[in-house]
Parts: structure tokens; C-alpha cells; sequence
């Protein structure tokens, strides 16, 4: 009965009843894939390394002369003895690269010897045995390094490099040996090396291939001179961090002056993530400005029109108001024809909404829109059109009856 | 006619302020989201060398061995050393250099400022002539400094002014990596954007501060920046010898006839590299120019774009708020329009009429934008991308601001004022 009428009187204003569902249409498509996308960084920049990442201070140094490799590697066991003689760190280690680098180093992984087979890229963190105990990561099969199993950086040039054992990421483990244990086998990177571990996770140390290969990463037990990698402190109290970088920074600028050590190569992990992130955490800010934006802009629209509208109708609402209706029924006339039209252009909305996310999935390999979206999108821009209907409707029910009595 | 127009315009737009606002303030923002995000994809986007690119070429050769062999495969990104050299020797082109990225410790003269680590270049000497580098003092290392491990540094304006404080540094000595290098020129102020000549040490990336020989950067094993793609087995630790791409290649190739010949002459190179048994594959060559090869790459990054049609699509929906507010304001003033019509206004001048107020408000509209998005262009240059530094907005892009926005407010008028038009005169003036 209402709606029959409500739709009747639309009729009349077919244009500007057409335009307020447009623009709900285009908001809410926008919308919906908008906040979608945010929902897709905070993911990735919330995803775990495996590390304990709270705890992880790292200080690179470099060399600005070259020394012979033994003098250097020397260095390097100074280095880390006088490093973890600081008070507050329980671990030292001195890896390749660390997480959220720049640096990224891979070798092809195959299970034979035959240089045919099917291989895979995969990371590899070269430190000494530490690394493991340092980064806090949870190995859970098999066993971590025993000082033993380390061989040195220079030994992997030789004629025949020592065979050295490997510890290897679940994720990789599941693809290497689906449904097996990984403990005991052999893959071919180095020569062959034998699994002796399996962590629980350990990533690269940032996006390189395939999504899925991001979880794929080994550690070797290599004893690597100090330009080639970066020294890691694993601290007791995360509260001393910025205390162990300063005492580290002096410890290392003690041996020889022609070292580069400087604060502006020494950082938290925790900054790392964040820097590494950091063009994901502004597109995800920008993308939530755009959508309170939007639905401003939007509501701005509704508030335009449906004003006009009751001073269009003031006539026509004073002549209801004298025939009987309440104060309550013109309001709920005016917030009914706002659901109407809103109705409307949530089902557009979602249907473009949907066509855009195909479009994003083609373009920008975004995963596919999840179905509860769309009721949350319809939500939202319902109660957007009730709120911004209400200044004019409350308007619209001060209209006094005597209003009928009057010339148009 | 125009002038009175847009003075019933300035009237009308008075008595109406807070619709009037409203639509400004739709326009405004739609237009500086829009042009924020135009601005960047327009800088980011651009030809790094206006007028030159076109005739630079990036050859590519497959000297892969034949394990994981595809159809239509893409050659590697880089070249060998040995087909690097081989093809610089060749010398088949009006100008080619060999290059690779590097980070070199430099040892400051002035003891007062601490040894500090700066990228490089290691290159033959043609890269500055090829990509028309511009020299501030001294000029590029001689042909014969190229085999014969020169010590010799082309320095930045910016290390310059850092070690030297801008003054003419040529002939003083530079001690980098331990050892002493002796400064033969600086260059001025040169970024090419993007960084095309290579795109591995970041499609954005600043110029390099310190340029050096590559035979010398390489027998000193000063260390590499970028990739290095490798295959097969064996330890591959001398990179001249090793089966590893990581130098990039470029060729200046003046005619189309040239490229062609060139592109041949690579063909030709393969065949004969695979009849000595160094290559495995077919000959797989692809010779590109700067343009295309930042086409190839897609350079400008994928969150450019998304937030581009982001933008566009926050454009759509003002406008078409501007369209439903400005049919409302058209059709509040049937009563003024009704008179105008009754007293012989034709329905063509009324409707010019109200696009002229129509462009007016776009014109607020736009100037509103351009100050919303120098605020958005702002806001980018503190992001902490590489690009952020580039998003300044230029002539061209603040032309376009004032075209697009006085444009799309017009657009946004036909509907209402084609609607106001056709109010009934008479109709009008009965009901007041």
C-alpha cells in the first residue's frame, strides 16, 4: 500500500531517483572491493616469518678495504665473541641475509643429481650454527645444528666442497616430500645435503616467485665472513634494543678503523617489517580515505536531493498532514522511499562490484571477492541512505497542515 | 551574452550557498583525487630520455643451457660477461656500453666525514655520451682506460658536493675500496625516470653517485648490486667465467635499418655461438627499445594503477552527485526560468545559460582540486617509495586539472539544464 504509492510518486522524479541509485552503486562497488583490498595487506602485512621478531636487533658492517679471507674470517669470530659478551643478548649469529633485506639469495632445489630434474627456487640463510637458537625458530623434527656439522665459506669454492647438512621450512618439507617424513633425505642444492631438521616456518626474506614459494626456505650451517652478511643479536628484553644497538655499534667500532659501522646500518627487525610494509600500510590508509570519502560524498548527494525534494512537496505533505496522517507517517514515507531507492542501488552495486572484482582478479591477480562482502557493502550504505534522509524527513514532518489551505 | 550569463551564474551560485558548496566541494574532491593519482602515473609512466630513447636498444641473448626449455620462452633479463664482451668487441652499433650496478665504500678525503657505502655504476665509457650525461667539470675516461684497469672515478654533483663541497674535483684522488682513484669528471644533475638502463636495482631508482670502469670495478671484485640469474651446476664464484647473467647491455642504433641489421647480426651471433658448442638453445634474441623494454617490464607499479581507477571511479560517483544536486538547483528556479522563457529567452540561450553556470562551478571546482591535489601530491612525496620524491605536478598535468574539471562539470550540466529547458512558460508564471 505505502510502496505503491511511494513508487507512484517516484515516478515523477525519475531522473534525480535514478541518479542517488547510481551513486549508491558506484560507492558501493567501490566500497566493497576497497575494503577488500585492505583486508588483502593487512593479511600480508601480518603474515608470520617464524622469527621471533620482537626480540631481533641487526647490525651490517662493512669492509672499506680488502683483507685476506682468513684475517677477515677472524675478524668475523672476534666480532661475534665481543658481541655476545654485551649484556642483554642471548644469541649472536652472522647470516647472509636477513629478514625484510634487500638481499635475497636462491639456488635451485631438485631431489637427484641428474641436472634435468624438476627443481624449485629456493632461499637459502647461510650463517653459522646459531641461527636457529637466534632467530627463536621452532624446529619441530630432527634436530637443529650441533657446532660440528659447520663448514666455512671459503671450503664451498674448493674442488670438492664438503657435503654439508641442511634444515629446511615445513612448507617445503610438505612439497619436497608430500605425505613423508623429510628427516634423513637427501635434496641436491650444494652437492646433495642431507635434511637433519624441519622448523615449523621460515620465509624469504621478502617476495620472490610464486606466492605459495614464500613459505619455501633452508638454512645452511656456513661459517661466512663478516662483509658478506649481517650480524643478529637476539635480545633478552625487547626494552633494551635500541641499548644493545648502541652498545653493539661501539663493540664493533672498536676493531679497526677501516670498518664501516654506522647507526644507519643497524636497525630492529620490527622496523624492518615495518619499512618493508610500509607501501602496503599506505595503500591500505589511502584506500580507507577514499571510502569514508566516498560515503561522504555519497550521503552529501542523498542530503541534496531529498531536501529539494521536501520543499518540493511541501504542499503535498501539508495536504496529507490535514487529511489525517501522523507526523510519523510522513517520516516513515520520506526514510521507506530512501530504502527503496537505496535497495536499488545496492543490488547494482553489487552486481558492478562483482564485475570489478573480475576485472581486478584478471589485472592485479587479486583473490576472488568472499560472499560475506556483499552483505556488509548493503549495510553499510543502508544505513548511510537512513541517516542522511533523516535531516530532510524531520523537515518535512514540521510541515503544518494549514500549508493545504494555501495557493502552490 | 557571456558576460551576463556568467553574472546570473555568480547570482544564482550566491543565493544557494550551501548547494553551491556542496557541489564544489564533490567537484573538488573528485578532481584532486583524480589528478593525484594522474599526476603520478603521468611521471611515472614518462619517456626517460625525451627525444633520444627511441633509438636506444637493449639486446637480449639466451645462452641458458637446455634444461626447462619452452616455446616462446623470453631470453634472461641480462647478458653474460662473455656475451657482453663479445658483443662490445664486436662493436656493431654507433654506441654500445656494458654495465652493472654496484655499492663501492668510499673513504672520504676530509676526515671528518665518516667512510660511507654508495652505489655505482661500473660501465664502459659510451654510457655518457649514449645516454647524454651531462658533465658539470672533466669528461668520461678515454677508450683505452676501458681495457687497461684505469683507476679513474666519475663523480655525481651531489658526491661531489658532499666530498668537495662543489668545487672542481678533476685530477684530485678518491680512495675507494682501499684503493686510490683519480677523479677525471663530475656530471651534473642527471636522473633519468625510470631508472631504464637498469631496472633490477629499482625501476625508480636515483643515479648512481660514483661511475667507474667496469674491467676495473670487476678485477678489483668490488661487490655487484641487482640480480644475478645463474644456471647449471658448478660453483659459480668468478663471474666472468661463470654461467650467470647479470650485466646489463646497451646499444644506441641511429636508423630502423641499423636495429634491423643489429637484430641479425644477434641472430647471427647465436647460431654461431651454438655451432661452437657454448650455446645449448636455439637462437632466441629479442631487441628492444627503451620504450617498449619499460613496456615489457610493466614499470609503472601494479598499486599505481589500481589507485588510478580507484580515483576515477571516486570521480564517477561526484559527478554524478554533481549532476542530481545541480538538477536540483536548475529546477528550484523553473519560476526564474519560466520568466525569462515568458519575456522571449530562447531555450537555447537558457540552456547556455545554465552550462555557463555549470562551468563556473566546475571552474571553483577546479581550483579547489588543483589545491587538494598539490595536498595529495604532498602526501605522496612522504611515502617512502623510491617514486615518492617524483610527484610533482607540471604545466601540462595543471592544464589538464582546469580541462578536466571545468569538462566533466559540463558534462555533469547537460542533464539538468536540458531538463530545466523544457519548463512551460506559462505553466510557471500561473502557479506563482
Amino acid at each position: 500500500m505505502h510502496i505503491r504509492h511511494i513508487l507512484a510518486a517516484l515516478r515523477h522524479h525519475r531522473i534525480a531517483a535514478l541518479l542517488i541509485t547510481l551513486e549508491i552503486a558506484f560507492s558501493c562497488a567501490v566500497i566493497c572491493n576497497a575494503l577488500f583490498v585492505i583486508s588483502t595487506r593487512l593479511e600480508r602485512m601480518h603474515r608470520p616469518t617464524g622469527a621471533d621478531e620482537t626480540h631481533l636487533v641487526e647490525v651490517r658492517v662493512g669492509h672499506v678495504a680488502r683483507r685476506s679471507a682468513e684475517a677477515t674470517l677472524a675478524q668475523t669470530h672476534t666480532d661475534l665473541a665481543a658481541l655476545r659478551r654485551i649484556s642483554g643478548v642471548s644469541h649472536v649469529t652472522l647470516v647472509n641475509q636477513t629478514l625484510f633485506g634487500s638481499s635475497i639469495s636462491f639456488s635451485s632445489v631438485s631431489l637427484s643429481s641428474d641436472s634435468n630434474a624438476p627443481s624449485t627456487a629456493v632461499t637459502q640463510y647461510m650463517a653459522d650454527v646459531n641461527l636457529i637458537d637466534t632467530l627463536g625458530l621452532k624446529v619441530v623434527a630432527g634436530r637443529g645444528f650441533r657446532p660440528d656439522d659447520q663448514v666455512t665459506d671459503a671450503s664451498l669454492n674448493d674442488k670438492n666442497p664438503p657435503q654439508m647438512p641442511v634444515i629446511i621450512s615445513q612448507a617445503l618439507a610438505k612439497h619436497l616430500f608430500p605425505g613423508q617424513s623429510a628427516v634423513g633425505k637427501t635434496l641436491y642444492a650444494f652437492g646433495p645435503n642431507r635434511i637433519v631438521g624441519v622448523v615449523k616456518r621460515l620465509v624469504q626474506p621478502r617476495d620472490f616467485g610464486a606466492p605459495g614459494e614464500y613459505e619455501y626456505a633452508m638454512v645452511f650451517p656456513v661459517d661466512t665472513p663478516y662483509p658478506q652478511g649481517t650480524y643478529l643479536l637476539r635480545v633478552r628484553d625487547p626494552a633494551q634494543r635500541q641499548q644493545v644497538i648502541k652498545q653493539a655499534l661501539s663493540v664493533l667500532k672498536k676493531d679497526g678503523p677501516l670498518r664501516l659501522v654506522s647507526p644507519k646500518y643497524a636497525r630492529t627487525t620490527e622496523a624492518a617489517r615495518a619499512k618493508y610494509y610500509s607501501a602496503d600500510r599506505a595503500m591500505a590508509w589511502l584506500l580507507a580515505g577514499v571510502c569514508v570519502l566516498l560515503l561522504g560524498v555519497t550521503a552529501l548527494g542523498i542530503v541534496g536531493l531529498t531536501s529539494f525534494w521536501v520543499t518540493q512537496r511541501r504542499h503535498q505533505i501539508g495536504i496529507r498532514r490535514a487529511i489525517g496522517a501522523t507526523r510519523r507517517d510522513i517520516l516513515t514515507y520520506f526514510q521507506t522511499e530512501n530504502f527503496l531507492i537505496a535497495s536499488a542501488g545496492i543490488v547494482l552495486g553489487m552486481a558492478l562490484a562483482y564485475g570489478i572484482n573480475l576485472l581486478l582478479m584478471q589485472r592485479y591477480e587479486l583473490p576472488r571477492l568472499p560472499f560475506y562482502y556483499f552483505p556488509v557493502g548493503a549495510l553499510v550504505l543502508w544505513v548511510l541512505g537512513q541517516l542522511s534522509v533523516l535531516g530532510a524527513a524531520l523537515r518535512a514532518t514540521h510541515v503544518p497542515p494549514v500549508v493545504a489551505t494555501r495557493a502552490a | 551574452m557571456f558576460a551576463y550569463y556568467l553574472d546570473l551564474a555568480m547570482r544564482s551560485l550566491r543565493r544557494h550557498k550551501i548547494l553551491t558548496g556542496l557541489m564544489v566541494l564533490a567537484i573538488a574532491l573528485g578532481i584532486g583525487a583524480s589528478m593525484t593519482t594522474l599526476t603520478v602515473m603521468h611521471v611515472l609512466s614518462g619517456d626517460p630520455l625525451p627525444g633520444k630513447s627511441a633509438t636506444l636498444y637493449y639486446p637480449q641473448l639466451d645462452p641458458r643451457d637446455s634444461q626447462d626449455v619452452r616455446p616462446g620462452q623470453e631470453p634472461p633479463a641480462q647478458v653474460s660477461w662473455m656475451d657482453g664482451m663479445n658483443l662490445l668487441k664486436a662493436g656493431r652499433a654507433d654506441r654500445q656500453a656494458l654495465m652493472t650496478g654496484g655499492a663501492v665504500p668510499i673513504q672520504p678525503p676530509d676526515a671528518s666525514i665518516d667512510p660511507f657505502f654508495e652505489d655505482a655504476r661500473f660501465t664502459t665509457r659510451e654510457f655518457f655520451a649514449m645516454f647524454h650525461v651531462p658533465f658539470l667539470y672533466g669528461h668520461a675516461w678515454s677508450r683505452e682506460d676501458d681495457s687497461n684497469d684505469a683507476r679513474l672515478v666519475v663523480l655525481s654533483r651531489r658526491i661531489n658536493d658532499k666530498l668537495f663541497g662543489g668545487a672542481d674535483s678533476t685530477g684530485k684522488m678518491l680512495r675507494t675500496g682501499g684503493k686510490e682513484f683519480r677523479i677525471v669528471g663530475v656530471i651534473d644533475d642527471w636522473r633519468p625516470t625510470p631508472h631504464f638502463y637498469d631496472l633490477m636495482t629499482g625501476g625508480y631508482a636515483d643515479s648512481e653517485g660514483v661511475y667507474l670502469p667496469l674491467l676495473t670495478a670487476t678485477d678489483l671484485k668490488f661487490p655487484t648490486n641487482g640480480s644475478r640469474d645463474c644456471w647449471g651446476n658448478g660453483a659459480n664464484i668468478d663471474a666472468k667465467t661463470a654461467l650467470c647473467t647479470w650485466l646489463q647491455f646497451w646499444v644506441e642504433l641511429d636508423t630502423p635499418a641499423k636495429a634491423a641489421a643489429y637484430k641479425q647480426f644477434l641472430l647471427n651471433y647465436s647460431r654461431h655461438q651454438k655451432s661452437l658448442g657454448v650455446y645449448q638453445r636455439e637462437p632466441n634474441v629479442r631487441l628492444r627499445n627503451v620504450m617498449q623494454w619499460l613496456d615489457h617490464n610493466h614499470v609503472v607499479p601494479s598499486d599505481v594503477h589500481l589507485q588510478f581507477w580507484l580515483a576515477m571511479g571516486f570521480l564517477v560517483v561526484c559527478l554524478v552527485n554533481t549532476v542530481g544536486l545541480m538538477l536540483a538547483k536548475f529546477l528550484r528556479r523553473a519560476g526564474e526560468l519560466g520568466v525569462r522563457r515568458a519575456l522571449g529567452a530562447s531555450r537555447r540561450s537558457l540552456f547556455a545559460q545554465l552550462l555557463v553556470e555549470a562551468g563556473a562551478v566546475g571552474l571553483v571546482g577546479g581550483l579547489g582540486g588543483l589545491l587538494l591535489s598539490l595536498l595529495g601530491l604532498w602526501v605522496v612525496r612522504m611515502q617512502p617509495s623510491d617514486y615518492a620524491a617524483l610527484a610533482h605536478l607540471d604545466l601540462s598535468m595543471l592544464l589538464a586539472t582546469f580541462a578536466l574539471a571545468i569538462g566533466a562539470t559540463m558534462v555533469a550540466g547537460l542533464l539538468p539544464a536540458w531538463r530545466a529547458c523544457l519548463v512551460p512558460p506559462a505553466l510557471q508564471l500561473k502557479s506563482q
